[in-house]
């Protein structure tokens, strides 16, 4: 049940109880219950919008980075994951596999606020020893929404 | 007379076929004109997934293409669709179909309903059919040569037929029966009892039962009785199934007929000669739909499931009395306290509200006082259409 209301919330966070309760057949107050339960228990962490920027004149850039750190004794990767996402310009990071081992999300006003985010920020921790930027061009896909999606209202009218 | 019948001053309506004349135009198809002029229109008009196909699905047709594989098949279907297919009715049903001699891939379903009517009915003979059901039944039926007799139901027995309410209509030239569950318009699922007595009482007056299973995935908090199941049936039912609303494959035109391997060997004489084989890409698809196709499937149903409840609740919370159907992707609501037609009811919401259902007596006369709304729509949009209805049904009085 838990399940089912979390996923009816991660597509859209703006259900109601009394929606979700309808969906799933169940009751309102239960549902409630269930929600500020997981609110409480950090299972839902925020509310928001997915929002098509590109749409928007406001100068915004986007950039992907990719960080080479060295693992600290005991800390591991955490330690200077953890110093890095204080930064605000950090939207996202993430522990990955492979070539390189932080994936960084970062947003910013122009590119100079990215290039010194990386020059003056990101490179001189300790333990860096290099990242990789990659701009971003253009967003097809959010959060499993396509941006622009050709293929809305290609439904025909036929009787019956 | 219209314009259109009459060019250059000669009259072509004596020169159709009586039996083409004789049936009437679908009655809403002027509506659905009005509603295909109309901007910012929310329809719950039309009968199908609002879902694209699976893309894997897509994607092996596709290849198919890219492949060259693009030439006619098989007139029954490519061998591989066809044991695919049989496989696929044994593990769901444990039903045995030979895919050499008891299986018939076909233009849709609609292909599969018009070649059993032709394969089976002489000139005159009866066949059955509930009423309200999908309007093609009875064309079907009447182009063949047939005449069709409706059973009629009511709402009071969830739009239910039983094989008491048959036997005074059989007669002497009643040859078969046609049914559809789960059911378009209603959504109506049949009781497994209820079907088991409807199928002792064909077999015991010698009818063959047709039985349009393409909604048979799309039940809700009950299983699926396939008819051939049921004990004495298989040897006299004519299984139709097909891909378009479980894949949401609707405009891939796919769908099959098994049965009896001579009612399907007299079918595939008539597909031979009409169509010779269902589309080759389609066919492509479809075994791609039946291999993996499985939990795309699921997700679909789980969300009509969630708009059918969203849609039963909300339109008995504007005041529209609904019983809740079990199957397919409609909900049949009543409209009688409004005082109107169910055509007088559609007009005025899509002229007024922009919401688009359809009048429940385009699916026979026990339609008449509801209208069919599908749920296959954004939930978006079905609170929306809500909105506007209990807009609406307030300016008459009604909440």
């Amino acid at each position: 049940m838990l399940n089912k209301v979390l996923r009816l919330l991660e597509d859209d966070g703006r259900l109601t109880p009394e929606q979700i309760a309808t969906m799933l057949g169940s009751e309102t107050a239960e549902v409630k219950q269930l929600i500020s339960q997981a609110e409480k228990d950090g299972l839902i962490l925020k509310y928001k919008a997915v929002v098509n920027w590109d749409k928007i004149a406001e100068e915004q850039v986007w950039a992907i980075i990719e960080v080479r750190v060295t693992p600290q004794m005991k800390a591991g990767f955490d330690a200077i994951a953890e110093r890095i996402y204080q930064f605000p310009e950090a939207r996202t990071v993430m522990l990955v596999s492979g070539t390189y081992d932080l994936a960084i999300i970062v947003t910013a006003r122009n590119m100079h606020e990215v290039a010194s985010f990386v020059t003056h920020r990101l490179a001189p921790i300790e333990g860096v020893q290099g990242t990789t930027t990659h701009f971003l061009l253009k967003r097809y896909k959010e959060d499993g929404v396509v941006l622009d999606d050709k293929n809305k209202g290609m439904r025909q009218q036929v009787v019956l | 007379m219209t314009i259109n019948s009459k060019i250059q001053g000669i009259d072509y309506s004596n020169r159709l076929a009586r039996r083409v004349g004789d049936i009437a135009p679908s009655g809403i198809r002027k509506f659905f004109d009005l509603l295909a002029s109309m901007d910012g229109v929310i329809s719950l008009g039309i009968g199908e997934p609002d879902y694209p196909t699976p893309f894997h699905i897509r994607e092996a047709a596709i290849s198919s293409i890219e492949d060259g594989f693009t030439m006619y098949t098989s007139n029954t279907g490519i061998p591989e669709l066809r044991q695919e297919l049989s496989k696929h009715l044994k593990t769901s049903y444990n039903l045995d179909y030979n895919p050499d001699s008891q299986v018939l891939i076909t233009v849709g379903v609609s292909e599969a309903m018009d070649l059993a009517a032709r394969a089976l009915l002489d000139p005159g003979d009866e066949v059955l059919i509930p009423d309200p059901c999908y309007v093609s039944y009875s064309a079907c039926v009447a182009l063949a040569g047939g005449i069709p007799v409706m059973i009629p139901t009511r709402e009071e027995d969830r739009f239910e037929i039983s094989a008491e309410g048959i036997e005074p209509l059989i007669s002497s030239r009643t040859k078969a029966i046609l049914i559809g569950y789960p059911a378009n318009p209603t959504g109506t699922v049949m009781p497994r009892k209820k079907l088991e007595d409807i199928v002792n009482l064909a077999r015991r007056r010698g009818l063959i039962v047709i039985s349009d299973e393409i909604y048979s995935r799309l039940v809700y908090g009950c299983e699926h009785t396939c008819i051939a199941t049921l004990p004495g049936a298989y040897e006299n039912t004519v299984f139709l199934g097909g891909f378009s609303k479980e894949y949401a494959m609707t405009g891939w035109r796919i769908g099959y007929a098994v049965g009896p391997s001579s009612i399907i060997a007299a079918m595939t004489k008539i597909h031979q000669y009409t169509i010779m084989c269902a589309p080759t890409m389609s066919q492509v698809g479809a075994i791609e739909a039946l291999r993996n196709g499985e939990k795309s499937a699921d997700e679909m149903v789980a969300d009509y499931n969630r708009r059918r409840l969203v849609m039963v609740k909300g339109l008995c919370d504007i005041g529209l009395s609904c019983f809740k159907p079990q199957g397919a992707f409609y909900v049949f609501p009543s409209i009688k306290t409004t005082g109107m037609s169910s055509e007088e009811f559609a007009h005025a919401l899509l002229m007024e509200e922009k919401v688009a259902v359809v009048p429940g007596n385009a699916f026979g006369r026990c339609g008449e006082g509801y209208v069919r709304c599908c749920y296959a729509t954004s939930l978006k949009e079905l609170y929306e259409a809500l909105e506007r209805m209990e807009r609406f049904l307030k300016r008459r009085g009604i909440d």
